[in-house]
Parts: structure tokens; sequence; C-alpha cells
């Protein structure tokens, strides 16, 4: 098995993936999927740090975490949806009802 | 053995990743990041995590990912027509920020390698199915039951948002 530092280094390098999908995407749904992607990656660390230490308490967080991603989820295209309803688009540079 | 498939799996993971990312259709993002969890869960195995790796198939690739490709057809967004229309400030910022943060991580990585953990020699019993149901159910019981409202409340909180305005007509 390959030393922990791969994992880390392939759990960050998935992180900023995602960050920079959030940042050029315009699409909601898009950026949305980045965000999961980011949850990922998290995830893979923490798991990866439960596996090498020998403690479980790494893979139960990772288990609540992914309850709440899917509740996150779940809210969050309720809203895209609401959203769509209203503007007929998802290109967050033209939702700007709330900016100043 | 299992080096060779972790570098596969990974480069499918990154691959996959900055493929969504780059694609211009919605649904073939949604199908990137499929692909990005299956590899996902394929490392979990490596790292001897079987409850996670199902989970992870169970409840990402399947539930959240049909979730999204549910939305996406119903709203029916056309493909963006261009990613890159034209050179921005903003790209090339945004990439700087990637740049600049991957670069503390792996700086701070290489930096703390002599402290990293070594393979635990109990890791091929810590992720069973067995094991995590029995701290699940014993030591985190009340943060499980928790997990059970929090999903109860975000189901009924989606419907009460999604669903259509009932106008009340005055007879």
């Amino acid at each position: 098995m390959v030393g922990i530092d791969w994992l880390l280094a392939l759990s960050a390098t998935m992180f900023v993936i995602g960050m920079i999908g959030v940042l050029i995407r315009r699409n909601a749904i898009v950026i949305f999927m980045c965000v999961e992607l980011m949850l990922n990656a998290v995830n893979l660390s923490l798991a990866s740090f439960s596996s090498f230490h020998g403690n479980i308490d790494g893979q139960i967080l990772v288990f609540f975490a992914l309850a709440v991603a899917a509740a996150e989820a779940v809210v969050g295209l309720a809203i895209i949806i609401a959203i769509f309803r209203n503007n007929l688009t998802v290109d967050v540079g033209q939702i700007n009802l709330l900016r100043w | 053995m299992t080096v060779y498939i972790f570098f596969m799996l990974a480069v499918l993971a990154v691959g996959s990743a900055l493929a969504m990312i780059l694609n211009k259709n919605t649904v073939n993002s949604a199908l990137f990041l499929v692909i990005n969890m299956v590899s996902l869960s394929g490392i979990y195995l490596l790292l001897q995590a079987q409850f996670l790796a199902v989970i992870q198939i169970l409840v990402y690739a399947g539930a959240i990912m049909v979730l999204f490709l549910f939305v996406i057809m119903l709203l029916n967004v056309e493909d963006e027509e261009k990613l890159f229309d034209k050179f921005r400030f903003k790209y090339f910022l945004t990439f700087l920020l990637g740049a600049a943060l991957i670069g503390q991580i792996f700086y701070s990585i290489a930096g703390a390698a002599d402290m990293l953990p070594e393979i635990s020699q109990s890791m091929v019993t810590v992720g069973t199915v067995e094991a995590v149901g029995d701290v699940l159910f014993t030591q985190y019981l009340l943060p499980f039951e928790m997990t059970a409202i929090l999903l109860t409340a975000a189901v009924v909180g989606a419907l009460m948002i999604a669903q259509h305005k009932i106008k009340k007509e005055e007879a």
C-alpha cells in the first residue's frame, strides 16, 4: 500500500479542482456538484487517516459527513428549482436579486 | 500490486474531476462525477474500509447523483455555449488561487512527512461493517439518531421550498 502522503496529495488535488470549478463555472448545478467533489476529497483524507491510525472514529465521521451531504444536496437542489421557477435561469451571473 | 491499482484509481479520479469542471454539458459533468465517486470507492476498498466503499456507491453514486440528474433533466438548461469565451481576469485569478492553495497544502504535507502515521496493524479489521456498526450503535448512537431527524427535516424543507405555490383564489 502506498504511504499516506499520496492519499493526502490526491485529496488535496481533488479539493483544489473542486474549488476551481466553484470559482469558474456559472451553472448553479455544476457549482453544486463541485461542492460535492470537495466534500468527497475531505472524506478521503478522513478515511485514510482513520485506516492508517487503526482508529474507527474517522470513518464514523465520514458516515455523518455523508448523511449531511445528502441532506445538503436535497435542500440545495430544491432551492435551485425554486430559483429556476422564478428566474428561468440557473446562471449565477444573472441571479442578482440580493446583490447590493 | 495495490500501488498500481491505487495510482490507476487516483489518475481516474483526478481526470474525471478535471473533465467534470471542464465539460460544457451538465449531464456529462454529472456522469463524470459518478466515475469520480466510483474510483474513490475503489480507493476506500484499498484502505480496507469496505463499509465506506459500499456507502459511497449506494448514497453518492446511487441516490445523490440520481437526484442531480433528475434536476438537470427537469430544468432542461441548455449547454453553456463556450466555457472560456474570452480571456478574463477572473480565470487567471482563479488559477492563481488554486495553484497557491495546492502549493500550500503540498508544502505542509511535505513539512509534516515525518509525523504522518505509518500503516497500522489493525487496519484490516478497522473498516469492516461489523466494526463500524459496533461503534455506531453504542458510542455514537445519539448522533446517529440526530442524523435521522436531520434527514427528515431536510426532506420536509425541500418539499416546502420546491413545491408550486398554491394560489388561494377567493371565490
